[in-house]
């Protein structure tokens, strides 16, 4: 029986490798996408363009304008708005994300005491950017309003103030790299082995190669393993190659075990290659496996807690994400680089993998039976 | 003269063979064309692929993808009871932001951060009440970063919090806190509701229809060329001009119908806005569904084979036109070297009209030149294709 299931392995790594097409494409790009990627995945926002509306003439006025100035970072363009139709050109064509209008009689108020009221006007249809750099806006000015009223000798009628003094564990500077490598990890590792897996069946079913692997002494659980072997192994080896350039070329800390790491990108794939054997049994054409690759693809992806946090998602489909294989390996992969978690913190997150994969893989072997006829 | 007369006859060959084939008979086109209907109607996933997938992943990225906090787990560590902490630590738990621990020492929370079994810790030190009765106190927030994303927006929500407790605070003790205070009006313009899903809905239709064009068609070409159909297309007298816009026009067909059955839906179902007007809509998308299409027929052509077809097509259908298409992630925020590939990348120019015409109207700044850019992807992507086609066996 193994010599069989061996003899299989061989052949379908000879499928995956023999073509140099079909050996790029299973090696390079996840290893670019992983370059291009990590880079891309950040909400911060930098390089913004901010309109400024200033109809006030005094001096705080002028000095409020000036921090703006000062924070290129954030803001690399600053664009002076004359009225309200430039304010609506900027916005309008989106060279601005957000304005700052101040009003006329800001610097007046501002020194007899009162408190005027600055307008901020941001682009909604880039939403989140809008939300953080409303944020960034408001931090400046409070920090302004502080600073010019602690000038003015009143400290003794203010009320008293709290200050917010933030401090960052695992990732100190916020760094977005540092999270975005471990869970483009999972993510691409989860894209190998479906690409492996997900057409194995159809092909050989489109081809007519299948009914000669019927007719051969395999039994059907065999060709199953034999399918899942080589897919298996070329994620594993995938990802280990991507922890390696995580630590050594992006200088993402290791700070856990990886040993754990190990194991428990051994249960995911399992998982994963059960999928993608599921839906290469259920396709008839390749172009229905690719149907089935996306259909899993996408809400894997979008509900793994990679982009926005699980908590977000609507309660209504936040269930889907509890049986996201990817959205468990997310959390392991960021823990273990950053936190240096105790085994008993992180195999909460390996438990559900485990019925993921025996339900996939035994499905996947039930199916492949029974679509047989 | 005898040397030069096979070199004339040659090149009017050539001509003429080139006249052959970039001459575009109707009737081949529409032969062809019907026959593609065909093999759509037959195999079901084809039309599902055109109408149910793309409404599916409406309603994932409409309910997945929000940066709404939703009721994240967090700690308050309070060391000395008073008045004022059990004011703070009201105030947290009132928001719907976060669902709060409280704890007396650190020790007992700080542990939790690692695992993310709370995702940020509020500490209110013994001397609060003394420090806030001498004119200000300190407090710490601590975040787990390992979500980089997630510990920006938690802080951000969690410093709203206090802040909006300290103004009710001091107006309800009677001194409105007046010096040293500017009021911040945030106004949010094409979305006053700031409705995280408004503005994801119409820039995932971008990611959805590109998807859609790549599975529809990274198979087409590659299909022919596997099941042997295609000696017999090469043995007719048809033209490569012939043969792809055959090829093409039933998708397009197809992928327009899907597009607007998608774009209806976010607007009725999904209560997204609409502000341009539909013309305009089906024009931009009709020109980057050529991209889209023609993307898939690239692939298509350009492998042969259906088992790498369709490895490409996963690899470049979805993940670059999320992470890189400026939905999410800021593009202006990345790296110069990604910025610059985002350029040659069509779904951020689709992205930015799409967003336009439904939140902000027909803003012409924006959707001509996306559209002109959208037009040089399609006309490059044809090229190339048309030029990868071989009407020929080796």
């Amino acid at each position: 029986m193994f010599e069989r299931i061996r003899r299989l392995v061989i052949k379908e790594f000879l499928a995956i490798f023999r073509d140099p097409a079909s050996r790029m494409v299973v090696t390079i790009p996840p290893l670019i996408q992983l370059f291009v990627f990590s880079f891309g995945a950040t909400l911060e926002v930098r390089n913004a363009g901010l309109g400024i509306y200033n109809e006030d003439g005094g001096l705080l006025g002028r000095e409020l304008v000036a921090r703006f100035w000062s924070v290129p970072i954030t803001f690399s363009r600053i664009v002076p708005c004359k009225n309200l139709h430039d304010v609506q050109e900027a916005l309008d064509t989106q060279r601005v994300l957000a304005v700052v209008h101040i009003p006329q009689d800001f610097s007046r108020a501002l020194q007899s005491g009162q408190a005027p009221t600055v307008q901020v006007l941001l682009d909604g249809r880039r939403s989140n950017a809008a939300m953080v750099v409303q944020g960034y806006i408001g931090r400046i000015v409070a920090q302004f309003a502080q600073e010019s009223g602690m000038s003015k000798d009143n400290r003794r009628d203010r009320p008293p103030q709290l200050l917010a003094v933030t401090r960052v564990w695992f990732n100190e500077n916020l760094h977005p790299l540092w999270s975005s490598v471990p869970a483009l990890l999972g993510i691409l590792t989860n894209l190998v082995a479906l690409l492996v897996t997900s057409l194995s069946v159809a092909r050989e079913r489109e081809l007519g190669t299948f009914d000669q692997l019927l007719v051969s002494p395999l039994r059907p659980g065999e060709i199953l393993v034999g399918k899942a072997v080589p897919a298996f192994a070329v994620a594993y080896l995938e990802g280990g190659l991507m922890v390696l350039v995580a630590v050594t070329i992006f200088g993402t800390p290791f700070r856990g075990s990886l040993l754990l790491l190990a194991a428990a990108l051994f249960v995911f794939l399992l998982a994963i290659v059960g999928i993608g054997l599921w839906i290469s049994s259920l396709a008839q054409t390749q172009q229905q496996a690719l149907l089935g690759s996306f259909t899993y693809m996408v809400p894997a992806v979008l509900l793994s807690g990679f982009a926005t946090p699980v908590e977000n998602i609507h309660p209504a489909i936040r269930w889907i994400s509890d049986i996201d294989p990817l959205r468990y390996m997310v959390a392991i992969n960021r823990m273990i680089f950053l936190e240096n978690p105790d085994p008993s913190v992180v195999l909460p997150y390996v438990w559900p993998l485990v019925p993921i994969a025996t339900f996939t893989l035994v499905s996947a072997a039930w199916l492949f039976r029974h679509r047989l006829e | 003269m005898e040397q030069e007369n096979p070199g004339v006859l040659k090149t009017e060959a050539t001509q003429r063979a080139g006249q052959m084939r970039n001459r575009i008979r109707l009737r081949c086109v529409l032969a062809l064309a019907r026959k593609e209907s065909y093999q759509i109607f037959r195999d079901p996933s084809s039309l599902i692929i055109a109408f149910v997938l793309p409404n599916i992943l409406l309603l994932l990225f409409g309910w997945g993808i929000s940066l709404d906090l939703g009721y994240i787990p967090i700690g308050v560590v309070v060391e000395n009871r008073s008045t004022d902490t059990s004011r703070i630590v009201a105030a947290l738990r009132g928001s719907p932001y976060f669902m709060v621990r409280e704890a007396d020492h650190r020790n007992e929370l700080e542990p939790l951060l690692v695992g993310g079994r709370i995702k940020g810790l509020v500490v209110l030190s013994q001397d609060l009440s003394a420090r806030l009765n001498a004119g200000s106190a300190p407090i710490q927030l601590l975040v787990a970063g390992s979500d980089a994303n997630t510990a920006e927006l938690i802080v951000g929500y969690m410093e709203t919090v206090l802040q909006k407790d300290r103004l009710r605070w001091s107006e309800e003790a009677g001194q409105p806190l007046r010096s040293g205070i500017i009021n911040i009006e945030g106004r949010v313009w094409y979305n006053p509701n700031m409705d995280s899903r408004s503005a994801i809905l119409p820039g995932s239709i971008a990611v959805i229809m590109t998807l859609i064009g790549t599975i529809l068609t990274s198979l087409v070409v590659a299909r022919e060329w596997e099941r042997g159909t295609m000696e017999a297309l090469l043995a007719s007298s048809i033209t490569r001009a012939e043969f792809l816009l055959g090829k093409f026009i039933p998708y397009f067909v197809l992928g327009l119908a899907a597009m607007l059955v998608v774009a209806l839906v976010s607007v009725v179902v999904f209560a997204v806005p609409f502000r341009g007007s539909w013309p305009v809509l089906v024009g931009v998308s009709a020109v980057y569904l050529a991209v889209a299409l023609g993307l898939g027929l690239f692939i298509s052509t350009a492998t042969r084979n259906q088992f790498v077809a369709t490895q490409a097509a996963l690899i470049v259908g979805y993940l670059p036109s999320f992470i890189l298409s400026d939905l999410v992630f800021e593009i202006n925020s990345m790296p110069l070297p990604i910025r610059l590939l985002t350029h040659i990348l069509p779904p951020r120019y689709f992205v930015s009209a799409l967003r336009t015409l439904f939140l902000a109207g027909d803003v012409w700044d924006v959707i001509i030149p996306d559209t002109l850019i959208l037009c040089i992807f399609a006309a490059v992507l044809w090229n190339l294709t048309i030029r990868k086609t071989r009407l020929t066996l080796e």
